[in-house]
């Protein structure tokens, strides 16, 4: 009896196995991290407009980002790929273009145009050996300044700070109000973007291009580079002693309620100022950066289009065309990005129903002076985990200046 | 149980025993065997993201004893095992004796202190983060109640978040340390108990100097487990730190999922995890070794 029934299982799942193969070489199998509220509301707009198209949506969420590149990648590798994948735009995208494990949907990039329409960093980026390897479907800036209106008015802060020098006279007003200044989750990579957007914003595109793009590291030594470090490390006196730790939509939350004057985080913090419903321009305000020819970085998401197994390769492949012929459609575009809080990867769409932070951004945009890459697109994952070990040392230890710029440079000279 | 019935019973190799163990025997082989020389293979090699077998020699280990946050696991995670385990045992031991004492509502102690360790360590050091975080927890009670001085905002020292990560571990081990000892406690002789009382020995020194020395398998046993537990030890971390303040609770399990995952840097990872398994493994042979020693004292056959 029981052999019996073990083989009939073996024969069910084989079965099974081979309809379900079947199945998903005429559907699409999206794997990505949007789990969040307003996440998934903006992925169900993609879905919609897939399913209008006449394909099917088979949806795997799989909650933080890491996790579910991971899981990506070992699919990948054990020979069932999803069929499309959300990726960041990270230097290990370029590896797993390199390991040959992805399609290009080039046919797609030319019949749309992508080489008129894309920003230039975004495009040289999903582009390898001259062929688009992922299909953009936003555009985040990881490095923004959002304040509580209430709080800055209560301290008599009126007009947005131009300069470092004025963040720290608008920083010292709120402190003297008996706000927290400065919210900020204690978290590796929270502190990461906080130097990043000190080091752009003070510094300037130029100073960041150099520490994040070339390998010597010598220029962390630098006195620029050290006036970076600290300011940088001033900023601690403004941040509360609950911070180590906290997470980066709570901290958001500080500014929600009024308790706290300043964040730097990205642009998807809008979600929870959305959640909350505060408005831009009344409960809250955004700059990217100090001035108006600030640097704008720019990263987003994208989705991959893994090599599908032989047998169903040609189904497969439609359905990727497809779902990228969609997701970077004008209309989706807009509906999309308006719900997710991001930038549309085109510039040709109509995004008057935007909120204040988001026309900030458009206009950022239409002027590629401004448009500086995210640490990530210039530097491998080894690199930046390395200066990320730098900073959050820095900031959180007694470490002198010129210790921490010797770190740095370490950090920095990492070649791999 | 096993060495008496086998002792009484003539020796008869039970050729469908053996079978049924097959596929666990296999399973165990590839999966743990293989997995294991695979790691150990990849720390030799420049594998990032993806496995490649471009061999570098000791170059990733070079790195990793060359990598400041590596050292700090390392140390932390001798602050951590030397930190829970001696208290664990400590109060695991205490807890036992006290229960041992036939007091009154035992199983309601039991139940009472073994109730952490079925608790998830994600649950505990959540708990126990919201508990510490001197914002939420105990030291804004204390300054909402009017005690504006009371500080105790350990976990968001430098120098003080591993004891934080110390006293959740307790916290959800001791109980289980007091399960163990308790169970040895009861399988002590009650002839050695009314042997001690008639000679006059007071009850804390024959615990000490003859019911210890009684239960010593037990206690290395204990020993033992947390050791491998702590060397594992991740998800309270996780739960309660990050890691962090900065790098202040990092530990070497979490460095090597970082590097595995978000660092995509495969050998780095398989170095460290080599490292690791060499450490457990130096641990665990002399305790194989101990055990075969008694065993062949007592007479087993194994």
């Amino acid at each position: 009896m029981r052999p019996a029934a073990a083989i009939a299982t073996v024969v069910a799942c084989a079965l099974a196995s081979l309809v379900t193969s079947h199945c998903k070489a005429q559907t699409a199998e999206v794997l990505h991290w949007w789990t969040s509220k307003g996440e998934s509301a903006a992925v169900r707009e993609l879905a919609e407009a897939y399913r209008k198209a006449g394909g099917t949506w088979v949806d795997t969420a799989i909650a933080g980002g890491d996790n579910a590149r991971n899981t990506a990648i070992t699919r990948m590798l054990g020979g069932k790929p999803p069929t499309v994948a959300q990726f960041n735009a990270t230097q290990q995208f370029h590896e797993v273009v390199d390991e040959g494990l992805l399609s290009d949907i080039d046919a797609v990039a030319k019949a749309q145009n992508w080489d008129a329409i894309l920003p230039e960093p975004l495009r040289a980026f999903i582009k390898r050996d001259g062929k688009y390897y992922a299909a953009p479907v936003n555009i985040h800036n990881p490095s923004w300044f959002w304040y509580s209106k209430a709080v800055l008015a209560k301290a008599g802060v009126t007009a947005e700070p131009a300069n470092m020098t004025e963040f720290f006279a608008a920083l010292d007003k709120v402190k003297a109000s008996g706000a927290i200044a400065l919210a900020l989750g204690g978290q590796n990579w929270q502190e990461a973007i906080l130097f990043n957007t000190v080091l752009h914003a003070s510094g300037g595109a130029e100073l960041y291009r150099r520490f994040y793009g070339q390998t010597d590291g010598a220029v962390a030594l630098t006195p620029e580079f050290k006036r970076v470090l600290a300011e940088f490390k001033r900023l601690k006196s403004y941040v509360d002693k609950g911070s180590p730790n906290r997470d980066w939509n709570v901290a958001a939350g500080m500014i929600i309620a009024n308790r706290a004057g300043f964040q730097v985080i990205g642009d998807y913090v809008k979600g929870e100022f959305l959640a909350a419903n505060k408005v831009a321009g009344k409960d809250y305000g955004c700059f990217p950066g100090f001035g108006a020819k600030a640097p704008y970085m720019i990263d987003g998401d994208v989705f991959v289009f893994p090599k599908p197994p032989k047998s169903a390769a040609a189904e497969t492949t439609k359905a990727q065309m497809l779902f990228a012929t969609v997701v970077t459609s004008r209309e989706v575009q807009v509906a999309f990005n308006l719900k997710k809080g991001s930038i549309p990867i085109r510039a040709d769409v109509d995004m008057a129903s935007a909120d204040l932070c988001t026309q900030l951004g458009l206009s950022a945009l239409k002027d590629p002076s401004r448009h500086l890459p995210a640490p990530e697109q210039l530097a491998s994952a080894e690199k930046n985990a390395a200066i990320g070990d730098a900073i959050t040392k820095f900031w959180n230890t007694n470490q002198s200046v010129d210790d921490a710029a010797r770190a740095f440079a370490k950090a920095a000279a990492i070649r791999i | 149980m096993t060495s008496r019935i086998q002792k009484t019973q003539p020796r008869r190799v039970n050729v469908w025993l053996h079978i049924a163990l097959l596929p666990m025997l296999i399973s165990a082989l590839v999966a743990y065997l293989t997995s294991t020389l695979w790691t150990i293979g990849l720390s030799f090699t420049a594998s990032r993201m993806f496995p490649n077998s471009r061999f570098v020699g000791w170059a990733q280990y070079e790195r990793l004893f060359d990598n400041e946050r590596w050292s700090l696991a390392l140390n932390n995670l001798m602050i951590y095992a030397i930190g829970a385990i001696v208290l664990c045992t400590l109060l695991g031991f205490l807890l036992a004796v006290f229960i041992d004492q036939k007091i009154r509502g035992e199983s309601l102690f039991r139940t009472v202190f073994l109730y952490p360790y079925a608790m998830s360590m994600v649950v505990t050091g959540l708990v126990w983060q919201w508990i510490l975080n001197p914002e939420q927890g105990i030291q804004a009670f204390m300054h909402s109640v009017g005690f504006t001085e009371f500080n105790f905002n350990w976990i968001v020292s430098q120098e003080m978040v591993m004891g934080c990560i110390i006293l959740a571990a307790v916290w959800q081990g001791s109980g289980f340390i007091m399960a163990l000892i308790l169970a040895a406690l009861r399988g002590v002789d009650a002839e050695i108990w009314k042997a001690a009382s008639i000679d006059g020995i007071p009850v804390w020194r024959t615990y000490i100097s003859v019911v210890l020395p009684m239960i010593k398998g037990t206690v290395i046993t204990a020993l033992t487990l947390q050791i491998i537990g702590s060397i594992k030890v991740y998800d309270m971390v996780i739960a309660m730190t990050r890691g962090g303040p900065g790098l202040a609770s990092e530990v070497p399990a979490k460095f090597i999922l970082d590097n595995i995952g978000l660092r995509s840097n495969l050998g780095q990872a398989s170095a460290a995890a080599t490292v690791l398994l060499v450490t457990v493994v130096a641990l665990v042979v002399p305790y194989y070794f101990y055990l075969k020693h008694q065993k062949a004292k007592t007479g087993g056959q194994h």
